[in-house]
């Protein structure tokens, strides 16, 4: 028998045992009988119209069982891959949504855009196949800078979207905040670019689809963040599949980082083409294959300006941004870069007004969409490295002038001018508690340190907030999202005790059979072996919105502790009828049912047998069985915050930055289990870590070409690129989650590319450098130090 | 990966009697660098002549004067060999910082040195110790053996038996890493002998080079700060997404200062 390990405790993971004994279950893994072998011919061209496909050798290939092009897909009538989100411009004009065919129809916009499908017996011979197909492209000129993009003359992606601009979004009071500028005694000003990124989750994305005409059921096994959601959107709007003859499995997944979090066109063609074929098939990704599919993220080329008073008082902030969107709009994409971005550009300050102005701008690249902390990483950036900036321009310290502006603790509830409002935080507690963790007092010694050995040391802060959680379904309705942001939860207790948990969030390396668990093991009173966790399967699962933005334990939680609350409640009904007491007298407390005041108890396996075996049982009033389930909505999204310090020192000779101290304290409201967030807060961190000194994502303007399509070319963070961090929490409790929670899977991400950055300045602050660009590449460095104001003197 | 025929000769004259008679067929020693060609489709070899049961490349030998290391020697062995460590530290090091540990395990030196990748570790060693590799024909010296990009001197059916390298004086290796690839960026090994210094290049432009004003200037003050002045032209530099051909010039110098610096230490 096994203890209760409740909220709190730090148990191992339950499903690290597979993981780590290879005992995992992913898509690649599974084969079905009679299994085809697909492989998706990609455009190699950034722009090019399409002006005909011959198949007859491909055909003609061994094995090769199917060709399917763009031209299929419409003589088969299916619909266009479905955006999630319906933005408009200020006047309420609705945002440009073209069509985005599942297989290229006329034209490809971008290297990656699938144009065919090829199905053989085996991989090889599918891809011997896929060579053999002769396409015949009119290639044109490519656009892949949004700057490039808007100016008059580009190449136009779309017929009907002028100048290539998507959408033309506008938050907050844009004449309050002129207004504020005209009375300003400072304006800091600052461009920046936030690079492109690759997500480059560990696995590849695969998928195998069946289809069984005994039933006429499809099942898709894929890697997702969301099968429910896939089993929606593909089925209702892309391939006029009922719901109720649709299977969604996403088994176990080897990180998504928002990668899998789309539905994704090849997921469409697959499953469509089982049928077509009348055989399973299957598709794994190639690393090479995911560089110039996956959806990127980030991609913003900004323009900011902060207004202040003489004390340096925030009085205004106002940005101008352009998203890049790729070839077409992905399942989230332009929510990221407007609703995710906008209504952050307040930080944890009291800036009274800010105006943010986005324009969506499609590309000849791959569409962009959320990537770990979508929106929030760009906003707290632009925020962050812009009061660097200003305290520079005004000789006030960068802690200093950060304090001056700061919601204090006692402000919360703080409505902000760009539409949310924070219900709960302290950002001066975790400013102080990473200032104290940092050993910031020291750091004029550590810098010269390094200074005796020919190296520029620096100090990087930056607060931040995000909003995750995602989402309140009524808020993020009149923010243009087209679905529901809910979450649901069965709690299935077993006639012998034991626990399975049903819900639609999904478990791709967060823990979640651990830490749900242990909030069923607490709150029942049952031992934590005893509850399983089920998730990824749409007919094992009643519904569920999936994981992404942090919105796991905060909205799958709340469901999950929702539903155990009504068992507890039937369980105290069926107590009071078997130790004939009041039901208002009837306590649970530590796995038992008992009478108030009295030793008179029933254990929870006892109400749970005799939920099950009804022999003395108040049937007339009540059903048996024991399993409860709840829908949870959110009230609001919550704000996790925090104050990430990053030190680096840079090699003048070399250009090269060493990250050597990294201290985090963060507010993620209710700690479940402190290893998980720590390790959550570690690999976010060093993601945007990545972000800041390493990843960017480089295409060929004019061809269209993506230059950086390899780990050989793009740089993933490794574990001899970061020191040992120093993570922390700082928790205020969340005041409308159930369990005070806020959620931990993105701060890491948000926080720390600013806090790097930052760093990186300030080490080069005595050379007149006041701003770096991502990634702080040696290469970057280097050049910023040939063109600094005063010689560089380390020979 | 496409099909092809398997041979695993265990003589080299046999060796030579495939490579000549099947046309595009292509050896494979640690096939570090052909095996993820395959993988990726864009080498479609009918046949792959795998050189690892000749037993007699495989080995390192103190000759006195000289080094000698057979052609199939993992990098992992020669970082490892106590003999490479006394004798020549500095090749012993750039050994030790080629790729990861599994390339370390398979990838061998006469297989590198065969490939002459624009930004491997080992011809800046083999050039920069003015080694002679020998081959199934002859043994060519090291300035004659590099011919640029992926080339070499290699005829059809010749192949690498062994490397043989002349004990210097001093000799360092120093490297700064591509971020991603970790392929050298710009590398440079220095080596001192009685009767001179050479300073060989390698991942800077389309193959590997040597320095003749740095050696000069080092021949008469094996010191960093000789060459500290001494500017790379740009021209024939490689400029990629990572560096800039200026870029790369400048770290020619920083590295050769440093490379100076390990062979001192």
């Amino acid at each position: 028998m096994g203890n209760v390990i409740g909220i709190g405790a730090a148990p191992k993971r339950k499903e690290d045992q597979r993981f780590l004994t290879g005992r995992g279950n992913y898509v690649s893994d599974i084969k079905r009988p009679g299994m085809t072998a697909g492989v998706f011919v990609r455009s190699p061209h950034g722009h090019a119209v399409i002006r005909g496909i011959d198949e007859s050798a491909a055909l003609a290939a061994p094995g090769v069982i199917a060709v399917l092009t763009g031209d299929d897909v419409k003589a088969d009538g299916l619909g266009s891959l479905p955006c999630g989100w319906g933005i408009s411009d200020a006047k309420g004009v609705p945002m440009k949504e073209p069509p985005f065919p599942m297989l290229a129809q006329g034209k490809v916009r971008f290297v990656g855009d699938m144009v065919a499908f090829v199905i053989a017996e085996t991989p090889e011979q599918a891809n011997a196949g896929a060579e053999l197909l002769k396409i015949d492209y009119e290639v044109l000129p490519s656009v892949v800078g949004v700057l490039e993009a808007v100016r008059p003359g580009a190449p136009q992606l779309f017929d009907d979207v002028p100048n290539n601009i998507c959408c033309d979004w506008e938050l907050g009071d844009k004449a309050a905040v002129e207004s504020a500028f005209r009375k300003a005694a400072h304006v800091a000003k600052l461009s920046l670019v936030n690079n492109r990124l690759i997500g480059n989750p560990m696995e590849p994305r695969a998928a195998i689809a069946e289809y069984e005409p005994g039933t006429d059921r499809f099942t898709l096994w894929t890697t997702s963040q969301f099968p429910h959601v896939v089993r929606f959107l593909m089925g209702a709007l892309v391939l006029n599949i009922p719901q109720h003859k649709l299977r969604v499995v996403a088994p176990d997944v080897g990180g998504g980082f928002g990668v899998k979090q789309f539905h994704y066109g090849e997921e469409a063609v697959i499953t469509w083409a089982a049928k077509r074929v009348k055989r399973p098939v299957k598709w794994v990704a190639s690393r090479s294959e995911g560089y110039v599919s996956d959806r990127h993220g980030r991609d913003h080329v900004t323009e900011a300006e902060l207004a202040l008073d003489e004390t340096g008082k925030f009085l205004a902030f106002r940005v101008k941004t352009l998203a890049n969107m790729g070839g077409y709009l992905s399942t989230f994409g332009p929510n990221i870069p407007t609703n995710l971005y906008g209504p952050l550009l307040g930080g944890v300050y009291t800036t009274p007004a800010i105006y943010c102005n986005v324009k969506v701008v499609f590309t000849n690249t791959v569409p962009v969409d959320a990537y770990r902390g979508a929106g929030r990483p760009e906003a707290t950036f632009v925020l962050e490295r812009i009061v660097d900036v200003a305290a520079s321009e005004m000789g006030i310290d960068r802690v200093e002038i950060r304090r001056r502006n700061m919601i204090p603790k006692e402000a919360y509830p703080y409505q902000t001018p760009v539409l949310v409002q924070y219900d709960s935080g302290d950002p001066m507690g975790c400013l102080d508690g990473a200032l104290a963790a940092a050993d910031v007092k020291n750091f004029g010694v550590r810098k010269a340190a390094s200074a005796s050995k020919g190296k520029f040391r620096g100090l990087g802060y930056s607060t931040y907030v995000e909003a995750c959680g995602l989402a309140p379904s009524r808020f993020a309705g009149r923010l243009g999202a087209r679905g529901g942001l809910y979450e649901s939860a069965t709690v299935r207790v077993h006639p012998t005790g034991q626990v399975t948990v049903m819900i639609g969030t999904h478990n791709h390396g967060q823990g979640h059979e651990t830490t749900f668990a242990q909030i069923v093991s607490d709150k029942l009173g049952v031992p934590f072996e005893n509850v399983d966790i089920v998730f990824g399967d749409t007919d094992r699962v009643q519904f569920g919105m999936g994981t992404y933005g942090s919105r796991s334990l905060v909205v799958g939680g709340a469901a999950l502790s929702k539903a155990t609350d009504k068992v507890i409640a039937k369980g105290k009904k069926i107590a009071s009828h078997l130790l004939e007491a009041a039901e208002v007298d009837i306590q649970f407390e530590s796995g038992k049912f008992s009478v108030a005041g009295t030793d008179r108890s029933k254990t929870f396996e006892e109400i749970a047998g005799a939920a099950y075996v009804p022999h003395n049982y108040p049937l007339e009033v009540l059903e048996p069985g024991l399993e409860e389930q709840a829908y949870y909505d959110p009230v609001n999204f919550t704000y996790p915050g925090g104050c990430h310090i990053a030190e680096v020192e840079v090699d003048p000779e070399t250009g090269t930055v060493t990250l050597i101290n990294y201290t985090a304290v963060d507010d993620v409201g209710t700690v479940i289990n402190p290893m998980i967030v720590e390790g959550q807060l570690h690999g976010g961190i060093v993601q945007g870590v990545g972000q800041a000194l390493f990843e960017n994502a480089v295409y060929d303007e004019g061809s269209g070409q993506l230059l950086s399509g390899s780990l050989m070319d793009y740089c993933m963070p490794r574990a001899d690129h970061l020191p040992m961090m120093k993570v922390a929490t700082h928790s205020t409790l969340c005041t409308h989650t159930p369990m005070g929670v806020k959620g931990c899977g993105e701060v890491g991400t948000i926080g720390s590319p600013a806090a790097v950055i930052n760093a990186v300045v300030d080490a080069l602050s005595h050379l007149g450098v006041t701003h770096v660009d991502m990634p702080a590449t040696p290469n970057r460095i280097w050049r910023l130090l040939q063109n600094a104001s005063l010689p560089v003197a380390a020979e | 990966m496409k099909p092809f025929a398997y041979h695993q000769p265990d003589q080299i004259p046999d060796v030579a009697k495939l490579l000549t008679s099947i046309e595009d067929s292509k050896l494979v020693a640690g096939g570090m660098t052909l095996i993820p060609t395959l993988k990726q489709r864009l080498a479609n070899p009918p046949a792959l002549i795998d050189l690892s049961k000749l037993g007699n490349l495989k080995g390192i030998s103190d000759d006195g004067a000289t080094i000698t290391i057979g052609a199939m020697t993992p990098h992992a062995v020669v970082a490892a060999s106590k003999l490479v460590q006394a004798r020549i530290p500095g090749l012993a090091a750039l050994a030790s910082m080629i790729g990861d540990p599994a390339v370390r395990s398979r990838g061998t030196i006469g297989g590198s040195v065969a490939n002459n990748d624009p930004a491997a570790d080992y011809p800046a060693g083999v050039l920069g110790l003015g080694a002679t590799i020998v081959t199934s024909m002859r043994e060519i010296p090291a300035d004659k053996f590099f011919l640029g990009l992926f080339e070499t001197a290699l005829q059809q059916g010749e192949i690498i038996t062994a490397i043989r390298f002349p004990v210097p004086q001093k000799a360092g290796y120093t490297k700064f890493k591509a971020p991603a690839s970790r392929y050298a960026l710009v590398g440079v090994f220095v080596a001192k002998f009685a009767d001179g210094v050479r300073v060989a290049v390698t991942g800077a432009g389309p193959g590997v080079f040597r320095v003749p004003p740095m050696e000069a200037v080092l021949s008469d003050n094996f010191d960093p700060s000789a060459i500290a002045a001494i500017k790379i032209d740009t021209d024939g530099l490689t400029s990629d997404i990572h560096a800039e051909a200026d870029y790369r010039a400048h770290l020619v110098t920083v590295m050769a200062k440093r490379a100076v610096d390990a062979a001192l230490s």
